[in-house]
């Protein structure tokens, strides 16, 4: 709970220096505009999230936004499937890839970071050949406007990827903080072995959080291919796993496993998406993005190391 | 032999940990070329004050002098430093390096000056010598990985050396080596003792300690009490100094008198010893208690039973139902529970609450529709501390916060929360203090009473002798024979677990 507090204390004072430097932070456009995206980060950083609190990593996800973008353009676009359709055939091939890194995982007992790696390499070379390197889109999303309203639309002026992000953290925050399966989840990631050793089956607890991961991914994906509505296979999503993680991390989920929160990282996808609205508000420099990015993790990371240091001694 | 002037003069050495007093003004003499072994109960304090003398732990209070001068030994390089090295149990090696490699670790001979290209040549030229001193027989360019270890804890022998120990510090160096690798390893003690070397010898194997010790000291609960010279070191001296008490005094009688085989082994085999089977059957309200050597394959038979190691075969049963074990689930559902050797590891998850700790094994109970019910945790979980009497502040409390004898309390509150048939104790005393020792056997004990079947592996021999009903004994994979009540005494439990088949002249089973 402590670090949360910590965290939500960093946004807010973020939130305000924005806002008193350059008032168009709270101007309504703005803030939808970020709403958006926070809620498209926050829910495949929720996945990751809970692959890290496995104690593992997925670094497949950018990777898998560009791959489910180039189908879901082809289905609607090309092969003329119904919106419906389209959509639960890129969740299925989500959870199918997500069984399969878990498989790889456990029951090959490869680790996830090299497992993950390759997928990274693997779903982004597929989408690119699938794609012949052409930049895809939705034009004019005739034949599935409902869709294109879904992801990109509003609900009472809050927009739907936030809205979205509010159920699924939800339900996320329910299924591991007060669930049988989550409490599975932290305590594999904090002692696997004594967990096999108290009856868990901790090769499937492990397997369904790449499950957990892709699928999110996979919701990701959709919000993000209507957002941009246009996919070039080589860039789209690049980087995406690594704010993800950031995101994690900011939030109190720890590398080796067994700890965070799903508020944790909603906070931490939030403070990431401000981050890069400070950038552009601000004036500074967008090459500088990556960097103030690292900064300001860098510095969370090192405050909290001090505090928690302090509070051991005391 | 032994000069007039001590190497080794510790004089009351004081050591409290949270809880526990783990040295009470301790005094240790140890003579130039000389042996001599400290025995004393698990947790006596013997590692304790060899920490001390070794740089790992600073005492409270009490002084050190070497040579009849003062020292301060505040870290393990001030050890060296004084000569004195230090033969870990578990050995202190980097198995991918070679022997020189280890031996010269941090001080490697360098060539081109400020480049520092180890210089292979010379640190194998010198790594030699140690080498032929005790017979090791082995290029220096030797992988450690490619070792025995036996080899190995020689290399680490040779380090030593090659840092002019002058006092060695052996702990338990002969639990994983087998008997002619033990013998080897006299023959180098005798050598480095003809070569003034001090050696403080640290064995629960008093058969070994009579054979290689001039004077033996005796700990019990971090106090010395006593010592014995070199023609009063018999069994039955050193016995006493180490228990102080009659064996018996631990043993509380069956209530129930067994004979029911309701659990029952069959021709179980692990992957360690493929091609042994072990058989064995238990009754109700009985404490069958496994001995034997390290490495006898008593932990494996415990992990292929829980089903948490692969079998190559086997059945178990109880009261005739064969069940079909492929994970800890399975076991647990058939109510056969662990108490795992490593409770940290294994038994519990040391950063999670009590509550959360007691629950694991059965979460579903406390959940409707998959979601929690705290509350539920929370009633149980405080049933348990009452009635195990765990000390706590709340079940809200880490279980890495509580000491060794309440964590395996913890592994057991968990268990016993759910309805035990068959539980298995794999050393459960290992690491606790005396108090809670006698409150974990007298749990036991009631457990038993209660109809359930207790198997208890350990490798103390006042434990096995004075808990157990009957005793298995096992050597390399197989039970060499089961002893009962009345006819076990730590010479047969003893014969059986080295292996030989006649354990006794004149008893009969």
């Amino acid at each position: 709970m402590k670090k949360e507090i910590g965290i939500s204390a960093m946004l807010i004072v973020l939130c305000v220096a924005v806002a008193i430097l350059n008032p168009l932070f709270l101007s309504v456009t703005n803030l939808q505009n970020t709403a958006r995206l926070v809620g498209m980060f926050g829910i495949f950083s929720i996945g990751v999230g809970v692959v890290i609190i496995t104690g593992g990593i997925d670094l497949s996800v950018g990777s898998l936004f560009a791959l489910f973008g180039v189908l879901l353009s082809f289905m609607l676009m090309s092969w003329g499937w119904s919106w419906p359709l389209a959509v639960a055939a890129i969740l299925l091939t989500a959870v199918a890839i997500g069984v399969f890194h878990g498989f790889l995982v456990t029951k090959m007992n490869l680790q996830s970071f090299i497992v993950t790696l390759c997928g990274l390499l693997f779903y982004r070379g597929l989408a690119r050949y699938i794609a012949e390197d052409q930049t895809l889109g939705f034009g004019y999303c005739t034949g599935f406007e409902t869709l294109h309203r879904l992801t990109t639309g509003q609900f009472l002026g809050v927009p739907m990827p936030f809205v979205l992000l509010i159920i699924i953290s939800f339900i996320m925050w329910v299924v591991l903080h007060r669930s049988v399966y989550g409490r599975y989840l932290f305590a594999v990631g904090r002692n696997e072995e004594a967990a096999r050793f108290s009856g868990i089956n901790t090769s499937l607890v492990i397997a369904s959080s790449y499950v957990v991961s892709a699928l999110m991914a996979g919701i990701g994906a959709i919000l993000l291919a209507f957002y941009t509505n246009s996919i070039s296979p080589s860039s789209h999503g690049n980087f995406y796993e690594l704010y993800a993680i950031a995101a994690a991390v900011l939030g109190g989920c720890s590398l080796r496993g067994g700890e965070g929160s799903v508020i944790g990282i909603v906070i931490g996808a939030a403070l990431l998406q401000v981050l890069q609205n400070l950038v552009n508000l601000l004036g500074i420099p967008s090459s500088l993005n990556f960097a103030v990015m690292g900064t300001v993790i860098l510095i969370g990371v090192i405050a909290d190391q001090i505090l928690g240091r302090r509070k051991l001694k005391s | 032999m032994i000069s007039e002037k001590p190497l080794l003069e510790m004089q009351g050495i004081d050591k409290s940990f949270p809880g526990v007093k783990a040295l009470d003004k301790v005094d240790l003499t140890v003579y130039p070329g000389e042996v001599v072994a400290l025995i004393g109960e698990n947790g006596a304090g013997k590692s304790t004050l060899m920490n001390v003398l070794g740089g790992v732990v600073e005492p409270d209070s009490g002084t050190i002098k070497i040579e009849g001068q003062s020292v301060v030994i505040k870290n393990v390089s001030d050890a060296i430093k004084l000569g004195i090295g230090f033969i870990h149990q578990e050995l202190n090696i980097l198995d991918n390096l070679s022997i020189a490699g280890n031996i010269f670790l941090g001080r490697e001979p360098t060539r081109l000056g400020p480049l520092r290209i180890i210089n292979r040549r010379r640190m194998w030229a010198q790594t030699a010598p140690y080498l032929q001193e005790l017979g090791l027989n082995l290029p220096a360019s030797t992988l450690l990985s490619q070792m025995s270890i036996a080899h190995q804890q020689m290399v680490e022998v040779a380090k030593s050396l090659s840092l002019n120990a002058r006092l060695l510090i052996m702990d338990e160096p002969t639990s994983s080596l087998t008997l002619s690798e033990t013998k080897r390893l006299f023959d180098v003690i005798r050598q480095l003792r003809s070569n003034g070397v001090s050696i403080i010898y640290i064995s629960h194997r008093l058969a070994e300690v009579k054979e290689c010790a001039d004077r033996v000291v005796g700990l019990r609960d971090g106090v010395n009490v006593g010592s014995l010279e070199l023609e009063k070191i018999t069994h039955d001296n050193m016995v006493r100094l180490m228990i102080g008490r009659k064996v018996e005094e631990f043993f509380v009688s069956p209530r129930a008198k067994g004979g029911d085989k309701f659990f029952s082994v069959s021709g179980l085999s692990t992957s360690r010893y493929p091609h042994h089977k072990i058989s064995f059957e238990a009754s109700r309200g009985e404490i069958l208690g496994f001995a034997g050597l390290v490495g006898a394959g008593r932990t494996e038979m415990a992990h292929a039973i829980f089903g948490v190691e692969a079998t190559k075969g086997g059945l178990v049963s109880i009261s005739g139902e064969k069940l079909q074990i492929r994970c800890a689930g399975d076991a647990i559902e058939n109510g056969i529970y662990l108490v795992p050797e490593d409770r940290r590891k294994c038994g519990l998850i040391t950063e999670m609450t009590f509550r959360e700790n007691i629950t694991l094994p059965d979460l579903n109970r406390y959940a409707v529709l998959g979601l929690i019910k705290r509350s539920r945790e929370t009633v149980i979980s405080e049933k348990q501390c009452e009635k195990l009497k765990i000390k706590l502040t709340s079940v809200e409390t880490l279980v890495k916060n509580l000491s060794g004898g309440n964590q395996q309390k913890v592994v057991l509150a968990k268990w016993l929360s759910l309805k035990p048939k068959v539980i298995i104790f794999d050393e459960p005393t290992r690491g606790i203090d005396i108090g809670s020792k006698a409150e974990i056997y007298h749990l036991m004990r009631n457990l038993a009473d209660e109809g359930v079947v207790i198997v208890m592996i350990s490798s103390d021999m006042e434990e096995i002798l004075g808990v157990s009903d009957r005793v298995a004994v096992m050597h390399e994979g197989k039970i060499t024979g089961i002893l009962t009540q009345g006819n076990f005494d730590e010479e047969a439990v003893m014969r059986l677990a080295v292996g030989q088949k006649d354990w006794t002249g004149n008893k009969n089973n």
